[in-house]
């Protein structure tokens, strides 16, 4: 693996100090959202990884998709996970086995395994070590708003579409048979 | 800063979602991963554009439809658990075989 750049030169620059100390902090957020054995654990480790990744934004100058990032992806999908978790609690409270056995999971490893070795290694060859020539100002908002309506507006208009669908396909999906509530049974996790 | 160290992040987190795809019994976990994906790719799409310094901003509006739609997966993801979980009062995903042949 030859780069063209030394790793003493990298770690001179104050910016991938930053960049190492967040990228460090996500992948083990990662690691431990696949591998611990609490369900309210993962969501929150995953919170670690979201934050990161907004850090990373904020230092690449992307700053309107960091924030929203936190508002939407930490804000609200996030308390989601947690809701369904909630919901979907084994009733005693005892946790039944949240992975698969160990078989299946040492191929889980082996396969991501070898795609992280199989896309890290075309990335090296690929793009060696080319610079992010980060801007001196962050991307304005302004540039981001005109450009949705400008360029993006049928995918905008789209995702208005998705979302609606999603709302109300949600709703339909996880309400009580109208039956079921007038004879007035109730479930689990009602 | 190198491009390469935003996309073998990006890399490796995906990496990881996968392999919580693959080993994790329990749907909501399942769907956590998912969204370990889903921030591998955001990273990848802001990173590149600011790359190639694109004047529309492309890559980050990407980024900002792939959160809208992964807000929207994950509502429905979560009510088809909680369906399931409501008629068998189980989420693991190994007992959803009644299609198997």
């Amino acid at each position: 693996m030859v780069l063209g750049v030394t790793f003493g030169d990298w770690i001179g620059e104050i910016e991938n100090w930053v960049y190492a100390a967040i990228a460090i902090a996500m992948v083990y957020g990662a690691f431990r959202v696949v591998t611990t054995k609490n369900v309210v654990h993962a969501a929150l480790y995953l919170v670690i990884t979201l934050g990161g990744s907004a850090a990373l934004f904020l230092l690449l100058g992307a700053e309107f998709v960091a924030w929203t990032l936190v508002l939407v992806y930490i804000g609200a999908i996030v308390v989601l996970f947690l809701f369904g978790i909630m919901i979907t609690r084994a009733p005693l409270g005892y946790e039944t086995k949240l992975s698969h056995p160990m078989r299946v999971r040492v191929g889980a490893a082996l396969v991501s395994g070898a795609l992280f070795l199989l896309v890290g290694g075309s990335l090296l060859d690929a793009y060696g070590s080319d610079p992010v020539p980060v801007a001196a100002d962050a991307t304005r908002t302004a540039t981001i708003g005109q450009s949705i309506f400008d360029r993006f507006v049928i995918p905008f208009e789209v995702i208005s579409f998705v979302l609606l669908a999603a709302l109300i396909g949600g709703i339909v999906i996880a309400r009580r048979d109208p039956e079921d509530a007038a004879v007035g049974k109730t479930e689990v996790g009602a | 800063m190198l491009i390469n160290q935003f996309l073998l992040l990006g890399a490796a987190l995906f990496s990881l979602g996968v392999y919580g795809v693959l080993s994790r019994r329990n749907a909501v976990l399942v769907l956590l991963s998912v969204e370990l994906m889903l921030a591998a790719v955001n990273i990848n799409l802001v990173a590149f554009d600011i790359m190639n310094q694109d004047p529309q901003a492309g890559g980050q509006i990407f980024a900002l439809f792939v959160i809208a739609v992964a807000a929207a997966e994950v509502g429905i993801g979560l009510a088809i658990v909680l369906m399931i979980y409501r008629n068998r009062r189980s989420a693991n995903v190994d007992e959803l075989d009644l299609m198997k042949l």
